[in-house]
């Protein structure tokens, strides 16, 4: 691999990786504060605009730093990406500069209602711009969807005598079947880490027998919306996201699974390491039938192995794909145990004095974010070695003329930058985490 | 079709110029003009509610540049690299230093992400006003259609030109000044007791250094790129633009002196929109001037195909009416002037 080839790449990974550690818990959170805005005013309760207030300092804060690190990922479709951008720049610049046009505007304008402006507005217009902003980052990440599902499936376009790529169906582009499954899917993962820091920031205040009675708002909230996002992410939408694959990239659904023979009545790997020099899966468990029928929704149906198909079709990076994808479902799974285990304790009122499931919920934080993460890889890494799916390969996007050197020389030094973000973020949230809810209420509105 | 999405584009550009440039521009008043913490807190507080949303002039701006022009996009975002990469961390680090200056009560804290504050708005200022002295001056396109231009090299503004020579250099001054101008008129309307009327004075002295430099750019700029000469006098009334600049430039002096804060920044908004559209006047129809005059991209063989730029309208128009609506609600509901705590 060409070395600034992989610069690039690795920039954009390392940037990407990064940003969407925040919008995830932006978008999954906006809808939280919706409902939690909705309880204020159909209740009448106080404790539930406190809530809102101290969420709505916690989203600010993500909302900035996704905002800062979000603005170099549209530069670097032109600055590292310029082939793509030449070829691809009439289609996926609609969408790209839709979720400007209409999601930031949207959502920077309310946020700066919902921070700023509860006292004027009155408790109905504050809703509505709550409301507001959750429907601008719902946007957002839908026009961002719209453009990575194109480049997945590409659809709605015409080649041009230079093989320039023409939009020829602007319908079709923001209809393509892939994206809505992919958002769908997207979405409510963002939700599952929303679900699961606000159940989890519960735990931690019961645990602590400090601001409880925010903490049993905080649960009661999280595991509600948790155990139903936890569920539709597994069926429909990661199953319908899995049949799309399997449809439209079946060399990647055969790397993912780490499914190397063509066969009937094909198993599913739960766990094992691909050997890419035998071409074998070691030490593997298997699950007899499952993959044929997951796929094909038939018990003996055939699957065709990574073998049978070309090489050079091949995902450039199996192992990591095939780990990616299986972190991803393993702590799907897991995260479907803790938050229907919680559930079902908060239904029968002993959650709030069940420590050791409090643990559990506190120490899951972290997990929602890396199932999300890998899955983003999967999708990613499974598009290669295709930057858009079966019309351009990776290798013909990069920029001609940036050399490795300086494309070294921005990776180290978003690197550096990002260490000084990631450090003030977590430090900024621990803080607001600390004073706690109360004192939100106290310092109402501003910062 | 394409000088239609051109003048879009150039509306976003000057939109942007003009909204993030007082937050930009107050980044100058933040470290220059404000003499305590009380001060420097009001500066912040007018921007608090606002700033983010003028951030987004710049993406949408740029999106818009991405899907009507993608030729450009790639050429121009790829060649200048270094410089936008620069821009992007400054854009981080400012935004940081807005969010966190107000946790902590430290008297090492805050002055820290102040100078940061201050010094990223202002280096931001100087080089937006490089970026468009460069695109002016031309770059050294080839017939691939791409190029790569390093920050610096003889600081001559010839061949082998760099980002940063005395030409562009001079633009950066000059945007750097005309936006200090802008954000402490800016403060001077937002706010109240002595730091309102200190930012007028501060005004009142930039407005001759601004005067100044505009002269000389203007000379300057006639003189480095022969286009725009020609440009001017194939479509006289193209001086339309240079004269609302002069027009903004005078406002500027007269309603600064008469304390009319309001029209003042109104007049200097006019300025600024239009320096930018005599510059984008003189420049059209190319859109990135080559060196070789054989390479340049213009608004034909940069842009999108016909019926991404039709469909565009249908959708672009109505949103940008309504992102302009929430900016003017926005901006009307945080129009209250900031008196100090």
């Amino acid at each position: 691999m060409d070395s600034a080839l992989a610069i690039h790449r690795l920039q954009f990974a390392f940037t990407v990786t990064f940003h969407y550690l925040f919008p995830q818990l932006t978008m999954g959170l906006a809808l939280l504060l919706v409902v939690l805005k909705t309880l204020a005013i159909r209740t009448g309760k106080p404790i539930y605009d406190e809530a809102v207030r101290f969420w709505a300092k916690i989203f600010g804060i993500n909302f900035a730093m996704g905002v800062a690190t979000g603005i170099p990922m549209e530069f670097q479709f032109g600055t590292n990406w310029a082939a793509f951008s030449r070829a691809a720049g009439g289609v996926i610049g609609q969408t790209l500069a839709m979720e400007g046009v209409f999601s930031f505007f949207l959502e920077s304008t309310f946020l700066g209602f919902v921070l700023f402006g509860e006292k004027r507005l009155g408790p109905r217009l504050h809703w509505f711009a709550t409301a507001m902003t959750c429907l601008g980052a719902w946007l957002s990440g839908f026009f961002i969807i719209a453009t990575d599902g194109w480049m997945q499936h590409p659809v709605g376009y015409a080649l041009g005598p230079h093989g320039e790529i023409i939009l020829s169906s602007w319908l079709g582009l923001i209809f393509n079947p892939w994206t809505w499954w992919q958002y769908a899917h997207n979405m409510t993962g963002s939700v599952v880490t929303g679900s699961f820091v606000m159940a989890g920031l519960g735990a931690f205040y019961l645990l602590q027998r400090a601001h409880e009675e925010y903490g049993q708002v905080f649960v009661r909230a999280g595991v509600t919306a948790g155990v139903i996002a936890t569920i539709v992410m597994l069926f429909p939408t990661g199953d319908r996201q899995g049949v799309m694959i399997a449809r439209h990239q079946p060399v990647t659904l055969a790397a993912m699974e780490g499914h190397f023979e063509t066969m009937q009545s094909a198993p599913i790997a739960l766990v094992g390491q691909p050997d890419m020099d035998r071409l074998a899966l070691d030490n593997p468990l298997l699950v007899p039938h499952a993959l044929s029928f997951l796929t094909w929704q038939h018990w003996t149906a055939e699957v065709k192995g990574l073998r049978d198909f070309p090489r050079d079709l091949w995902p450039d990076n199996v192992p990591l794909l095939y780990y990616a994808y299986h972190i991803m479902v393993g702590l799907g799974t897991m995260l479907i145990a803790v938050m229907v285990a919680s559930a079902f304790l908060l239904w029968r009122g002993r959650l709030f004095s069940a420590r050791w499931m409090l643990w559990v919920l506190l120490l899951a934080i972290p997990f929602p974010y890396i199932a999300n993460t890998a899955g983003w890889i999967t999708a990613e890494v499974g598009r290669q070695p295709w930057l858009i799916y079966g019309l351009m390969r990776t290798t013909a996007g990069v920029s001609p003329r940036v050399s490795a050197g300086n494309g070294l020389f921005t990776l180290l030094g978003f690197m550096g930058l990002y260490l000084v973000v990631g450090i003030l973020f977590l430090w900024l949230v621990w803080r607001e985490v600390e004073h706690g809810p109360n004192a939100a209420a106290k310092a109402e509105g501003g910062h | 079709m394409e000088t239609l999405w051109f003048c879009l584009v150039a509306i976003m550009v000057a939109g942007y110029v003009v909204l993030d440039g007082y937050d930009l521009g107050s980044g100058f008043a933040h470290l220059f003009v404000a003499r305590d913490e009380r001060e420097r807190k009001q500066i912040l507080a007018t921007i608090g509610p606002v700033w983010d949303g003028n951030e987004v002039w710049l993406l949408a701006g740029g999106g818009t540049l991405y899907f009507a022009f993608p030729v450009l996009y790639a050429a121009s975002f790829s060649g200048f690299y270094l410089a936008l990469m620069i821009v992007l961390w400054l854009l981080i680090l400012r935004a940081i230093s807005v969010e966190v200056r107000n946790h902590v009560d430290s008297p090492l804290w805050r002055p820290f992400w102040d100078v940061v504050f201050g010094s990223t708005s202002s280096l931001l200022c100087l080089l937006f006003g490089v970026a468009l002295g460069n695109v002016v001056r031309g770059v050294p396109l080839d017939a691939s259609g791409y190029f790569f231009i390093p920050l610096w090299t003889n600081f001559l503004p010839g061949e082998e030109a760099g980002i940063i020579d005395w030409y562009t250099v001079l633009i950066g001054l000059a945007s750097f000044c005309a936006l200090a101008l802008h954000g402490s008129l800016w403060v001077a309307l937002r706010t109240t007791g002595d730091l309102s009327r200190r930012s007028r004075l501060t005004a009142a002295r930039l407005w001759w250094v601004v005067l100044l430099l505009t002269v000389a750019i203007t000379l300057v700029s006639f003189a480095i790129q022969p286009h725009l000469y020609g440009q001017f006098m194939r479509w006289p009334w193209g001086y339309l633009f240079p004269a609302l600049a002069v027009i903004g430039l005078a406002g500027v002096f007269v309603f600064n002196r008469a304390s009319d804060d309001l029209r003042a920044f109104l007049a200097s908004c006019t300025y600024l929109a239009g320096m930018l559209t005599s510059v984008v006047f003189g420049v059209y129809p190319l859109v990135l001037p080559a060196n070789n005059p054989r390479f340049s991209l213009d608004i034909h063989n940069a842009a999108a195909p016909t019926y991404g730029l039709q469909i565009g309208l249908v959708w672009w128009i109505p949103g940008m009416i309504l992102a302009s609506a929430y900016s003017v609600f926005l901006h009307r509901h945080f129009s209250k002037r900031v008196e100090p705590d």
